[in-house]
């Protein structure tokens, strides 16, 4: 298992087949061509969704109009949030990585179904267009926050419904992706791959593609059921028609909060495949993570209510809702747990990837805790719709799965592209990423315990500090991110060739060539009774 | 597609894999009907009477109809995928243009019915539905044209579905030992057949 094969075959990224050029990769069907095509595309909506944030900030380092009134500010938050969280976080590690990786990682040569992946990543495209769309035509963008929430996305004059169907598409993207991991999972793992022989990265894969696949859905008949409120009046969310818009709010967050666990499980995984190489050591704790995993999935279900504490629910609806919150927390804790104690020991190299996984269980610890200070009912009603709402969420989404994404890209940057890059260069960028995140991010938590609601282009001059500071970090922020993705666009050009395994890794990317060969392997490999994807001397 | 000349890849045919793909496809209509269902159930614990008046404005012998048409169109798919199994790929063929065939009946039915209701002026939207039903009625009725206008919508992709399916056949690419794909079709289409079966008397029966 753990031999390198010389291949037999070009590798993915030179091979040629019917097509020649751009369109032998819009209309290649394996795997890794399409996680690349998810890469690129992701890349360039996330730096329109930064730039939107950096415009946000800006507007806040000083109080009054700085350079956007309150409806251009209420745009860019809503443009902002729907292309960050339906574009980048959702998608994100699943459909890079786990396209990338997953069935190099179980042994097999595709995914189950191949064609249906590739028309997931035009389904993708197809969703980016509408939203793009609903800012170039009709009057005015859409400025109702990504949440949609009703009746003020039907009310609004704006251009909603090219951005909720935009939304709908990429829902469908997702849950085609879901699916089509579950049956690889199912049915393409090599002999002797069994179910607790399974890298955690895979596992995490599995939990999030069902929840994928059962929450979408119901997003999906919500956004419609908005939809024909805006076209055609149904009633359903009207009040004036005898609607309930409350009742949008639970079918939304039904939805919405499992996805919180599609952007964070993946990420995990990935922290779950990196520290143990960087500590050549056996995972601690192989069947609680993935335990802990799979009750995340489970239990993530059930918390939706704790978004609308203050949206009028009965008193025992809310204690409910609060205690699963407070469960939920507790299988996040035991993988930090495992994390942590996987190092202990550890003979621990310390690389790039290595330095974006501390830090990524640095900042989702400040994230989760805060994340308890609103799943309280007590503290929750104080720090509603505030700042600290902001903060927190940010510290989960962008510092949880942005920091295990970079973690993931530095981690398998040369089974990817066969290059490795600078590492000095990316060490740098890493430093100034994260002293740029927590100086934008943290005060904000403070600006939110002392009031500061969200969503304001304005504010009052005594939130003036501390909004100057954060203003001052998402510019760091933006420097560590233009140093980094400079590093990485010039080394997969023109860094030096990588070796098959310059990490030690066990898992099964490992064991083929850098970048892989077009069929991944020469032969299906077969998993003996003592391999196992974190069996370290 | 581009690496099609590549015939160890895709020769891979696992009936299995299809089918479990098919059954988690369902899941997640399952999941998004069910959510109207929820939506309906609240609105009908809110405005019991309102949803008692509207209900008797619909036309229960179509609906009947229409139920009897889909359930004997799930048979004739039924049978289909016997008969290919016994390698009759006429009679494969047959079963499927029924099947077709009673899809279409049921989506006419359905349009003539849809149209009686804008004839009286009961449509999302309309003066008629706005200024003199009770806001039960409106959503009654709002959900009346969501929920069957979502069905017939399935019912549209369950034939286009079918005819795919029925090229193939004649074609000789699905036969006795290669027929997920057909399988696959029945899926869906007692999918189709079985949220009607609630949709009917939900709206029809309940009065």
């Amino acid at each position: 298992m753990q031999s390198t094969n010389v291949a037999n075959q070009p590798n993915y990224l030179e091979y040629r087949g019917k097509y020649k050029g751009l369109l032998g990769w819009i209309f290649s069907t394996d795997h890794k061509r399409i996680g690349l095509l998810y890469l690129y595309s992701m890349l360039i909506m996330f730096s329109i969704g930064a730039l939107l944030g950096l415009a946000m900030k800006f507007e806040l380092l000083a109080p009054g109009k700085t350079i956007m009134d309150a409806q251009l500010y209420n745009a860019t938050f809503t443009v902002h949030g729907v292309i960050m969280i339906f574009m980048i976080v959702i998608p994100g590690l699943p459909a890079v990585f786990g396209n990338l990786l997953l069935p190099i990682m179980i042994g097999a040569k595709d995914v189950a179904f191949p064609k249906l992946n590739l028309l997931s990543w035009w389904f993708y495209v197809a969703g980016v267009f509408l939203v793009l769309s609903a800012l170039i035509f009709g009057q005015g963008m859409p400025d109702t926050g990504w949440t949609f929430y009703a009746p003020y996305s039907f009310k609004t004059g704006t251009n909603m419904l090219p951005a909720i169907f935009g939304a709908f598409v990429l829902g469908f993207s997702s849950i085609l992706t879901g699916l089509n991991f579950l049956v690889t999972i199912h049915r393409l793992r090599c002999p002797g791959l069994k179910w607790t022989k399974l890298p955690l990265f895979v596992w995490t894969l599995y939990g999030t593609a069902w929840i994928q696949l059962l929450a979408t859905p119901v997003v999906g008949i919500t956004l419609v059921l908005v939809a024909m409120e805006r076209m055609f009046g149904v009633g359903v969310f009207d009040p004036a028609l005898g609607g309930d818009p409350v009742l949008y709010q639970h079918l939304f967050w039904i939805y919405s909060h499992p996805a919180v666990y599609v952007m964070i499980l993946p990420a995990m995984g990935a922290i779950s495949e990196i520290i143990p190489t960087f500590s050549q050591k056996h995972i601690f704790g192989y069947k609680a993570i993935i335990a802990s995993t799979m009750a995340i999935a489970f239990v993530g279900y059930l918390v939706w209510g704790h978004h609308m504490f203050t949206a009028g629910m009965s008193g025992t609806a809310q204690y409910y809702f609060s205690l699963l919150t407070f469960i939920v927390a507790i299988p996040s804790a035991i993988k930090v747990f495992n994390w942590i104690s996987t190092m202990y020991k550890g003979s621990i190299n310390l690389q790039t990837p290595f330095y974006w996984a501390v830090s990524f269980i640095f900042v989702f610890m400040i994230g989760g805790l805060s994340g308890l200070v609103l799943g309280a009912l007590a503290t929750n009603i104080y720090v509603h719709d505030t700042a600290f709402v902001v903060a927190h969420f940010h510290y989960i989404v962008f510092g949880g799965t942005g920091f295990a994404f970079f973690a993931a890209m530095h981690y398998w940057f040369p089974k990817i592209f066969g290059r490795m890059y600078d590492t000095a260069w990316a060490n740098t960028g890493w430093l100034v990423f994260f002293i740029g995140f927590l100086t934008l991010y943290s005060p904000m938590f403070y600006l939110g315990m002392m009031g500061m609601p969200r969503r304001y282009y304005d504010y009052l001059e005594e939130f003036h500090g501390g909004n100057i500071l954060s203003t001052f970090g998402s510019w760091i922020l933006a420097t560590g991110l233009i140093i980094i993705i400079t590093n990485l666009v010039r080394s997969a050009r023109n860094g030096p060739k990588a070796e098959a395994n310059p990490w030690h890794g066990k898992t099964l990317e490992w064991t083929v060539p850098s970048p892989p060969p077009l069929e991944n392997f020469d032969e299906i490999p077969e998993i003996g009774e003592h391999d196992g994807p974190y069996n370290y001397k | 597609m581009e690496n099609s000349s590549h015939t160890v890849v895709h020769d891979h045919y696992d009936a299995e894999a299809s089918k479990i793909g098919m059954w988690l496809f369902i899941f997640t209509e399952l999941l998004l009907f069910g959510m109207l269902f929820v939506i309906y159930s609240v609105y009908r614990f809110m405005n019991p009477e309102a949803f008692h008046l509207a209900a008797e404005e619909l036309d229960t012998f179509i609906g009947a109809v229409n139920t009897i048409i889909l359930l004997v169109s799930s048979m004739t798919i039924a049978m289909s995928t016997t008969a290919i199994q016994k390698g009759n790929k006429r009679f494969t063929l047959l079963l499927l243009v029924i099947t077709v065939i009673l899809g279409i009946v049921f989506l006419v039915n359905k349009y003539f019915e849809w149209k009686v209701k804008f004839d009286h002026g009961i449509f999302p939207g309309s003066e008629m539905l706005t200024q003199t039903l009770s806001q039960g009625e409106i959503l009654f009725f709002g959900l009346y044209f969501i929920m069957t206008g979502l069905h017939a919508l399935h019912i549209v992709i369950g034939i286009v579905f079918i005819a795919v399916v029925m090229q193939k056949v004649a074609k000789r690419k699905i036969h006795a030992q290669r027929s997920a794909l057909l399988d696959n079709a029945g899926l869906y289409w007692h999918l189709v057949d079985i949220i009607w079966i609630f949709l009917f008397p939900l709206f029809y029966l309940l009065t």
